[in-house]
């Protein structure tokens, strides 16, 4: 992850950056005055930033969540997988319009196990970010996620998808190639595979895009993900016909982990380092490599049927009414 | 403000941003425009209306009487132009004698998280209650076309603009074990905006939920006819409206996923004509074919033959 100087800072953490410069103006002190010890200032400096980044962690607003979720240091799906597997083979294509590049996939092994890895890709950088259309996928995108599990449930491998996404492209060539149909393709298809499922939402999950690749025997999402049915930006432009309501948005929407895990729409939470995953990438990959590992072998010793009726069941049972 | 209100209600709390139809709607005069709404809303409100009076097409400015407007099955027998109905006027042209019975009519919406936009989600629901005559946006009833049974799930758009929330997914589950258990053919009827937001994460479960339900009706071998009608968006293109063993739509109905304007707004270019109307999904391989309302019996008669024989 970068260093500073080359960190960068949400309006929220700006007290960290004033942390980190005077550490830099410590440092500079000491190098002049080479007699006087500056070790302790800055040892309590680095200690005043891990403590403000925990402050941080436990007053986020759900708005502040949703800028977490897209921090420009956050590592994307590329990251985790290179973090978490050994012996990628990328693979492309949806072996019909074109290759999508804002969806990436390809099997890997997972402590010394193959399995397949789906995500969306977001880029690192201006150019990078236009490549990857912002992690908005195509039609193609979605067929290609399918064609790729399809090829692992050929060879019974487990799937594993990181999903990151500000929702599937609202374009014109996106419509001609139908967009919701391959997103209904694949949410039906995922509910049927024979091999174990797994999605991490790992950073935004944004409606149907997100659903897309959304469907498993277990869901999980990173601790400062988000997921819901639309963005807080969309949501407030719609309902409150005005940009200017996002956090209101965000709040009336509940779409943070902890309210997606109470309300059973996820199965886990996959707790994230101090202050977010962009803190710590190896700390962050470790601690989802150890959540899969652990729920694949569970997943494995369930019978394909069974594993395939209890998901169904599972989505089954989402949703409240009255019934009078 | 009252306009604008009833704008919300009707068109928008839904995940594609789309209200389509309603600038036609804005356009029509003072007392066509009431009319038009009384047709358009719900049979409740329609019966109102007193028989008789006139009707204007806000495709092609056509004027003829409510009642030979309702013998044409709300079809322009001008131009052709499918006004919007609802699921009791669906259920009314379909099955066979008028005949149906309605299932699941007990379940309505609740405000499972405390949503508050403009007004409180709980007093919204009350309110599109009152107005509409309606439960929820999707009702679901049984009956006979040209003798043979059919369920069919119908959306109405009048209620919070056909969006997709809990209850219609509880329904769309029912109606499939319903079908399932009596080995009857089952159509859904899709005219709706998208997912419903103020049930937030629990809308877009139902996009999950009915399409596993629709995975059992298809190991069951039971055939599930999809209707797009106009406008269908969003969340419901995105899952059951698009996984018919037949998809088919009505003439010139606005069919997507991303609403027009949000598409506008991202491409910044003008959208071409016939964009997302049936015909357009035609073209490109996505519907088996379009049916024309005065001809949907007849149609749903020789699918129903065809799956059986
Ligand atoms: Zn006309």
């Amino acid at each position: 992850m970068p260093q500073y100087p080359n960190r960068q800072f949400l309006d929220f953490e700006e007290p960290i950056r004033n942390l980190y410069e005077q550490i830099e103006q410590t440092k500079k002190l000491a190098s002049k005055n080479p007699k006087i010890d500056y070790d302790s200032t800055i040892t309590q400096l680095e200690g005043a930033i891990v403590e403000k980044r925990k402050d941080i962690t436990e007053h986020l607003t759900p708005w502040q969540r949703v800028q977490l979720s897209r921090h420009p240091d956050r590592p994307y799906t590329l990251k985790y997988i290179n973090k978490m597997t050994t012996n990628f083979l990328e693979l492309f294509g949806d072996r019909n319009v074109k290759d999508d590049k804002a969806m990436i996939g390809g099997f890997a092994q997972l402590d010394g196990h193959t399995a397949m890895f789906i995500g969306q890709q977001k880029g690192i950088n201006t150019k990078n970010r236009q490549l990857r259309n912002f992690g908005m996928a195509n039609p193609e995108g979605y067929r290609k996620a399918l064609r790729l599990m399809r090829l692992a449930e050929k060879f019974n491998k487990p799937i594993v998808t990181l999903i990151d996404t500000p929702g599937a492209y609202p374009g014109m060539e996106a419509e001609e190639r139908g967009q919701g149909e391959a997103i209904a393709r694949n949410i039906y298809e995922m509910m049927r595979l024979k091999v174990p499922v797994i999605c991490v939402i790992i950073g935004e999950g944004a409606s149907g895009g997100a659903l897309g690749i959304g469907v498993g025997d277990r869901v999980l999402m990173l601790e400062n993900s988000w997921y819901t049915v639309i963005s807080p930006e969309n949501c407030s432009s719609i309902l409150w016909r005005s940009w200017s309501m996002k956090e209101k948005a965000a709040e009336e929407l509940k779409l943070t982990s902890d309210y997606m895990s109470k309300f059973k729409l996820v199965d886990g939470v996959v707790p994230e380092p101090i202050g977010g995953a962009h803190w710590d990438y190896d700390a962050s990959a470790e601690n989802l490599k150890k959540v899969l590992i652990k729920t694949i072998k569970e997943l494995e010793k369930i019978s394909p049927e069974k594993r395939i009726t209890q998901r169904i069941e599972k989505f089954e049972k989402m949703g409240q009414w009255n019934e009078a | 403000m009252a306009e604008k209100e009833d704008k919300i209600n009707e068109g928008s709390p839904i995940d594609s941003g789309t209200n389509s139809n309603n600038a036609q709607q804005d356009s029509t005069e003072g007392w066509f425009h009431r009319l038009r709404k009384g047709i358009l809303t719900s049979t409740a409100e329609k019966r109102d209306v007193p028989e008789g009076l006139w009707n204007k097409c806000p495709e092609c400015g056509y004027i003829c009487t409510t009642t030979e407007l309702k013998e044409n099955v709300y079809v322009c027998p001008k131009c052709n132009f499918h006004h919007r109905i609802s699921s009791e006027d669906y259920f009314d042209i379909i099955f066979d004698d008028h005949q149906f019975k309605e299932l699941f009519g007990e379940l309505t919406s609740k405000d499972i998280l405390g949503f508050t936009d403009t007004k409180p989600y709980s007093k919204r629901i009350k309110e599109t209650e009152a107005k509409t005559h309606l439960k929820d946006s999707m009702r679901v009833a049984t009956g006979k076309v040209k003798g043979n049974d059919l369920i069919i799930a119908c959306m109405d758009f009048a209620f919070i603009g056909g969006s997709l929330g809990s209850v219609m997914g509880e329904k769309i589950a029912r109606a499939i074990d319903h079908a399932i258990k009596h080995k009857t053919p089952f159509m859904l009827i899709s005219k709706s905006g998208g997912a419903r937001m103020m049930e937030s994460a629990f809308s877009l479960m139902q996009m999950a939920k009915t399409s596993g339900k629709l995975s059992q009706l298809s190991d069951a071998q039971v055939p599930y006819i999809s209707l797009l009608t106009d406008p269908t968006f969003g969340g419901v293109t995105a899952s059951f409206a698009m996984l018919g063993d037949l998809n088919i739509a009505e003439p010139a109905a606005l069919i997507g996923f991303a609403g027009p304007r949000i598409i506008k707004e991202t491409i910044r270019k003008d959208l071409p004509k016939g964009f997302q109307q049936s015909e357009f999904l035609l073209d490109h391989g996505f519907l088996d074919f379009i049916v024309d309302r005065k001809e949907l019996r007849d149609k749903l008669d020789q699918i129903i033959i065809l799956f059986k024989g």
